[in-house]
């Protein structure tokens, strides 16, 4: 019983991890056909910076609840900026470009992503645990719970709900749709596509952020944080169906809930607990739970 | 313009024994250098002709590593140290490995063959990491490697594993370029190009998809053999997702034209290599990114391109 | 029941979005025959499905006296069923030569072999030869990518015949090919497959082609066959006169208005 509820806890609380972690990847893949590696680099840039960020306020006399607010801010400064910069200084120009070069442009971007993180920030694992254990513990039903893990997956959620209300809400969330459905149509509707793509971009960019930020405080940052990510998110992405948020949410659910089983259940196949699952779900649907498969006119 | 054996392959045979004789010629650390490229070139061969098919292997490192531990591991644990059995060893093991995986991956293109390629590297890295009795991160040694019962020391053991470096690398560059002029080639190219009118024509554009990640998958085990038995040492980080990167960079800066060509960027890039890593340590994922990208942009084919087009506008 | 090729209630659905219903049709041995119909129609539809590009929601095909349904492409073609493509469907990058060379290869191997030479004197030969048939034996070292959409209709073609198939469907062959050289084209093509026994169906948009080339005609209309008989019967057909050719008549005879 109690290792039940231990699997349903944990299992949020990674499923929470691997939507924040995924969301930006599949957004940004849905409505610009690209798939982001430099994603990782995204989530790397946020970890590190958030773990700076909290440094220095650990510095001030400022209260210690404020710190939060440098986490989220950590995600905007690096969204906005590496975003920004990315999209509307590189990535812009590529937009004809077949996908695989695509991939091959953000795989580069990432490659330089990761010296830069060792550069700024140097190859020593930096610490930011004091908003991680400020928030105290909780006991569910027995066993110790932290608190900001709760936040976490109130967050995983909140940032769901308002993908799901921006994009089906919302005008500039419905023209997302559109593009989505038909880049050339939507272009010839007189919709700025290009402003769309700026957005998207850096929407992606600050979600990639923000998982790395808020996870900061939980780990130690350590050069090589960002592959991981991307391996992972993509898994998780895979799994719901390319350009889906639904699916991401779905896939998190699974393989966060697949990995805590394997944990409390059979620790040694906690990493084949991930992959395995992806590897079932591509054998009976092999572009994932979701995917949009499209015909080709002949 | 049509012979059996194609200009390629002559330059490829006459460079064997001028190889060898270079690598005995000059100083111990060039003949070091010599044998670590052409150990990687033979990797980055393997990415370049799935790369032909429109396939970009980001996880070429795992063959690498599965070729580079088996004989690793045969030495290390078993104590088998001929040359010739790890070599077989190695290429074996890979073969298998790569059947199997093949099945996998030769339903996927683009985009999700690249990620899954990267994802399976990294789940071997993440493997060997945690495998203690492999030594985690600091990987392990390989006994000094003899061959048919002779255990040659110092300059002897160099010069032989040289050699022993030089003959298969030359001889699969060789089947490779075969292997390209051959239908199944000839099939491997036409994928990128139209899978439908394949299926039409009456060929399984699956079966040649397996086939060909099998023989890149193979040759990249061989390739990470012979890195093993040259630096004596294994670890995780052949399988890392930034050493595969670099078999990426090889085949984009030299292109798919020519098999010779990912074998003389892989020698220049280790050049390279050994000069930034003293220059900046922490920059040389920057620079491969950096230029990367400017190829992208201004060479899409690769700098051989330029070679194919000077001598396309001396034709004319 | 000696038919080539047989279709039985034959249908497909994307969704609520009937593209082919209940399609019989009979085929017989070096029959030609002519398919027409307004875009949209099915005719297309109706060719994926026998040629095992798409799977069909409803009813049997059999080529042969053998069930085909669910069997891929590659399979059919060995079996001896080709086909053309309305979009032409090349290898871009390649030169014409090499979309030949790569056809016949495939073709003739089996097993296509993974060491010997693909370039041969034998099969460069017979490459030119059948690009030569046609007149476009000038392209041979194009790539695909540099000719017009005329040409490359006509390697589509070729590419289609090079295994002298014992059925083979054709979509729109003369389109993109110039007014004048239509009529030229499909003797050419027509005699060929004649001396190869080769069955033929071709969907065409140009009437006068379909007169000219098909004694047999098949209607299609919004998925179902509208007549399927002799063509000038066909052509005369008061309902295929209202609902296909009224929009597409291209001669310029005595008998257009009705």
């Amino acid at each position: 019983m109690l290792t039940a509820v231990a699997i349903i806890l944990d299992g949020l609380s990674f499923s929470a991890w691997l939507f924040l972690a995924s969301a930006g990847l599949t957004l940004i893949y849905g409505v610009m056909r690209i798939l982001n590696i430099a994603h990782g680099g995204f989530y790397a840039f946020g970890a590190y910076t958030s773990a700076m960020f909290v440094g220095w306020y650990s510095t001030t006399d400022g209260h210690p609840a404020l710190v939060y607010l440098f986490i989220f801010l950590a995600a905007l400064v690096v969204g906005i900026s590496l975003g920004l910069l990315i999209e509307r200084g590189f990535l812009r120009f590529m937009y004809k470009s077949d996908e695989v070069l695509m991939v091959l442009v953000t795989y580069a971007m990432f490659l330089i992503l990761e010296d830069a993180t060792k550069l700024i920030w140097g190859v020593d694992p930096y610490f930011a645990f004091e908003p991680y254990a400020y928030l105290g513990l909780v006991e569910i039903f027995g066993l110790p719970y932290q608190i900001y893990d709760l936040a976490l997956i109130a967050l995983a959620v909140i940032c769901g709900f308002l993908l799901w209300w921006g994009m089906n809400k919302t005008r500039t969330g419905k023209l997302l749709l559109v593009v989505i459905e038909d880049r050339e149509i939507s272009s010839g509707l007189g919709i700025n596509v290009a402003f769309i793509f700026t957005i998207t971009f850096i929407i992606g960019a600050t979600l990639a952020a923000l998982g790395g930020a808020v996870t900061a405080p939980k780990i130690s940052v350590n050069p090589g944080l960002g592959v991981e990510v991307i391996v992972m998110a993509f898994a998780v992405v895979v799994i719901g169906g390319l350009g889906s948020i639904g699916g991401a949410m779905l896939g998190s659910i699974i393989v966060g809930f697949a990995r805590a089983a394997s944990v409390h259940l059979l620790p040694e196949v906690e990493l084949f607990a991930i992959y395995g699952v992806m590897a079932l779900v591509l054998a009976i649907k092999p572009y994932g739970l979701f995917a949009q498969v499209e015909g080709r006119k002949i | 313009m049509i012979k059996q054996w194609d200009t390629t392959e002559k330059a490829l045979v006459v460079s064997l024994p001028v190889l060898i004789i270079v690598g005995l010629l000059v100083p111990d650390w060039i003949q070091f250098f010599l044998q670590v490229s052409m150990a990687s070139g033979l990797v980055a061969l393997g990415v370049m002709i799935q790369a032909r098919a429109g396939l970009v292997s980001f996880g070429q490192g795992l063959y690498f590593c599965i070729g580079g531990y088996a004989a690793g591991m045969a030495g290390h644990f078993w104590g088998i140290s001929d040359a010739f059995v790890l070599l077989l060893l190695g290429v074996i093991v890979t073969l298998v490995i790569a059947t199997l995986l093949g099945f996998l991956m030769s339903r996927y293109r683009e985009i999700f063959f690249a990620m899954l390629s990267l994802a399976l590297s990294m789940i071997l890295y993440g493997i060997l990491v945690k495998a203690e009795v492999l030594g985690s991160t600091d990987g392990f040694n390989l006994p000094r490697t003899t061959f048919f019962g002779w255990k040659p020391e110092g300059d002897a053991w160099n010069t032989a594993t040289f050699i022993f470096t030089c003959v298969p690398t030359i001889v699969i560059a060789v089947l490779l370029n075969r292997y390209l002029r051959s239908p199944m080639g000839y099939i491997g190219e036409a994928i990128r190009e139209n899978e439908i009118r394949l299926e039409y024509l009456g060929t399984s554009v699956k079966r040649a998809v397996h086939i060909k990640y099998v023989i890149a998958a193979t040759v990249s085990g061989a390739g990470g053999v012979l890195a093993a038995i040259a630096v004596g040492h294994v670890d995780p980080e052949m399988t890392y997702w930034t050493t595969s990167g670099q078999f990426v960079f090889i085949v984009l800066l030299s292109g798919t034209g020519n098999i010779v060509a990912p074998l003389i960027g892989t020698f220049l890039l280790e050049i390279l290599r050994i000069y930034a890593v003293e220059f900046s340590p922490n920059t040389w994922q920057m620079i491969l990114g950096t230029v990367m990208l400017l190829i992208i942009l201004f060479l899409p084919k690769g700098l051989w391109s330029l070679i194919n087009y000077y001598k396309e506008k001396r034709k004319s | 029941m000696s038919a080539l090729l047989e279709t039985r209630g034959l249908g497909k659905k994307f969704g609520e979005v009937v593209a082919a219903s209940n399609i019989n049709v009979q085929i017989q041995p070096k029959e030609v025959i002519g398919v027409i119909g307004a875009n949209g129609a099915g005719k297309t539809t109706f060719v994926n499905m026998v040629t095992g590009y798409m799977q069909p929601s409803e009813g049997e095909i059999f080529f042969r006296q053998e069930k085909i349904n669910g069997l891929p492409s590659r399979t059919l073609t060995r079996r001896g069923m080709c086909r053309s493509f309305q979009i032409p469907q090349l290898f871009m990058d390649l030169t014409t030569l090499e979309n030949i060379i790569i056809a016949l290869t495939i073709i003739k191997q089996n097993n296509p072999s993974l060491l010997r030479p693909t370039m041969t004197k034998p099969i460069v030969d017979e490459s030119m030869a059948l690009l030569s048939r046609f007149n476009i034996d000038q392209y041979a070292n194009h790539k695909i990518s540099a000719l017009a959409q005329g040409v490359r209709k006509l390697v589509d073609i070729v590419m289609a015949t090079a295994g002298n198939p014992k059925l083979l469907f054709l979509d729109e062959p003369t389109s993109g090919v110039s007014a004048d050289e239509k009529m030229h084209l499909m003797e050419v093509l027509m005699n060929a497959l004649r001396f190869t026994e080769t069955a033929v169906l071709f969907i065409e948009h140009d009437m006068e082609i379909v007169e000219n080339f098909a004694p047999r005609t098949i209607a299609f209309y919004e998925g179902t066959i509208l007549a399927d008989g002799e063509t000038s019967v066909v052509l005369e057909d008061a309902e295929v006169r209202k609902y296909v050719i009224g929009s597409e008549f291209h001669r310029q005879g005595e008998k257009t208005h009705a």
